[in-house]
């Protein structure tokens, strides 16, 4: 039970005489209950692939493989690959429109033509999971906060019961405890119901706190694919393509550049208070 | 006698009041939410200014009064020594004192970007001639200037956000406001706007009041503003209010990064100054406890 993007591409203009490839040979394997960080700058290609991963854009050439079948065979179901494969779109928020947060969440479950008492189960339990306060269940999208909202919308896509939920920017514009708690809550997801996440950000902080893997795009093309500390140390040439490392990692490499022998793979606040301590504490002894 | 009294202050305010009153299908009156509650503060002229709070703290509410976009309820608002509740100065007040939002992409109307950026002053009215020499300086200030015969929708976000700002500036503000100018930018975006700001301040002495949940941007400011059921509840100098670290979770805020690990680390027994705001603090402080 995986996902498969072999060799994909997505070509604009294609039968012109400057096509513009706007994903380039992209090949990955999504395993279960991997938590992936996706980054790259603005036009990286980064929500163009995302849009591949749930059909709604079919890639020029290539194939994608989910469970075991090639979404692009005739007569594939692409309607139950966009229930199995969650998507929460920038500013999610935006697309809230019933008139209570429940009867919002209920929407999605309710047009895969379920028992109401189903839908009704299925909303209250994503509405739980993403820690939305009961007591607001049944009041009026518009007026929540900010964070209130965008936990409302993510709950509205839950209610499908994906089983790879992608979020492009789940966090952009919320205060930094509304950003903590929302991506301890996506973090539960995977760690509690083992969904698979894959987190579009601009924060290299959150995707070094929270991701297993990061998955770096540039000019349409996977510029780098590994594990936080791997992709990190890079950081020179992530700059170079618009990026940045966790501030961490700018201290690290300070202080080691200083003559402190600590190690540059910390990412995390925690990883380098650790390590800092563990030298202080070394050259004490 | 009160424009003479507060010369220096490009923006004051006093007792300022603001409330949403949110209403149900009649009309009936079912809440009331006080955004903006008894908040005076002032701005002197060639200040950068930070203002934080978390969603709903009434922050961007307060800010829509240093341009008249919003009038208050009770008390008053001075922009460079003119009362915004006074209809005739709207204009005026308007020019004093720019806006940058959010999203880009909302505020960019033009096919080029020097006649976007030259919209503004057009519409005041200014001398073609004039016109073409503010969009020069505003591009060259901000670093697009070799983008002026781009069209906005192939500039990145960063790009597009100095293209904002830009407009602002050919308009000749005494103040810039952003409110959270960066929340949708990639981290080069994100740099180039604050240096683009920064730059403005230091070089032109423009009045930056900047909006923003990122901590870092707020390090090199002159003041900080934090702000909590529409009152501020605290203001001082980056390095103050930085201090603060558990006040600030409380209101749901944060430190920068770095002001994090010093405090981490001084709560696992090192001994540093409170307060650190920089890499380059941080690495000094620490070398001279290891000894290096």
């Amino acid at each position: 039970m995986s996902m498969i993007v072999d060799h994909i591409n997505y070509i604009y203009a294609r039968d012109t005489e400057n096509p513009v490839y706007a994903l380039k040979d992209i090949c990955l394997t999504i395993p279960d209950g991997q938590f992936i960080g996706v980054i790259g700058h603005t036009g990286s290609g980064k929500s163009t692939l995302m849009q591949h991963l749930n059909g709604l854009l079919k890639a020029s050439t290539g194939s994608i493989y989910f469970n075991g079948e090639d979404i692009y065979d005739k007569g594939y179901d692409l309607k139950k690959l966009r229930t199995r494969v969650g998507l929460v779109f920038q500013y999610p928020e935006h697309q809230l429109f019933a008139e209570t947060v429940f009867a919002d969440v209920c929407y999605g479950p309710k047009n895969l033509k379920l028992e109401k008492q189903e839908v009704e189960l299925r909303a209250y339990d994503a509405l739980r999971k993403v820690g939305f306060p009961e007591e607001l269940f049944f009041t009026s999208p518009f007026d929540l906060s900010g964070g209130q909202k965008r936990r409302a919308a993510i709950a509205g896509v839950l209610a499908m019961r994906p089983e790879i939920l992608i979020l492009d920017e789940p966090t952009a514009g919320l205060d930094p405890k509304g950003r903590d708690e929302i991506l301890d809550q996506i973090k539960k997801l995977q760690t509690k119901e083992n969904m698979t996440i894959i987190l579009v950000s601009h924060s290299m902080e959150d995707v070094a706190e929270y991701v297993d893997r990061i998955v770096v795009m540039n000019d349409g093309e996977v510029f780098l694919d590994n594990t936080p500390k791997e992709v990190f140390g890079h950081y020179k040439e992530l700059e170079k393509i618009g990026l940045a490392a966790p501030q961490v990692t700018y201290i690290m490499n300070g202080l080691y550049e200083r003559g402190i022998p600590v190690s540059t793979e910390a990412t995390t606040i925690s990883e380098a208070a650790d390590e800092i301590m563990r030298v202080f504490n070394k050259s004490n002894n | 006698m009160r424009r003479v009294i507060f010369k220096m202050d490009i923006i004051r305010t006093k007792d300022v009041v603001y409330e949403y009153i949110r209403r149900d299908d009649e009309g009936e009156v079912v809440g009331i939410t006080t955004a903006v509650d008894h908040v005076s503060l002032s701005v002197q002229q060639g200040d950068f200014i930070a203002i934080l709070g978390h969603n709903g703290s009434g922050k961007s509410t307060l800010a829509k009064h240093f341009n008249a976009i919003l009038l208050p309820e009770e008390g008053s608002v001075w922009v460079d020594g003119k009362l915004t509740s006074e209809e005739d100065k709207l204009w005026d007040i308007r020019q004093s004192a720019g806006m940058v939002f959010q999203n880009p992409d909302n505020q960019i109307i033009a096919q080029v970007v020097e006649e976007d950026v030259g919209f503004g002053p057009e519409n005041m009215g200014v001398p073609t001639e004039e016109i073409w020499r503010r969009v020069e300086k505003s591009l060259k200030d901000v670093g697009m200037y070799e983008y002026r015969k781009a069209s906005p929708n192939k500039l990145s976000g960063g790009q597009k956000q100095r293209i904002s700002i830009a407009g602002v500036l050919a308009m000749k503000p005494k103040c810039i406001i952003l409110d959270e100018p960066t929340a949708m930018l990639d981290p080069k975006g994100r740099r180039e706007v604050i240096e683009a700001v920064t730059e403005l301040n230091k070089k032109e002495g423009v009045t930056v009041i900047l909006i923003t949940h990122y901590m870092e941007e707020v390090v090199g400011a002159d003041k900080v503003f934090v702000m909590d059921g529409g009152k501020v509840v605290m203001q001082g100098t980056p390095r103050q209010v930085f201090s603060l670290v558990e006040d600030l979770k409380a209101l749901r805020l944060d430190v920068p990064q770095v002001t994090l690990l010093a405090w981490e680390l001084k709560k696992r027994g090192l001994e540093l100054p409170e307060g650190i705001l920089t890499k380059e603090e941080l690495t000094e402080s620490l070398a001279e406890a290891y000894g290096r």
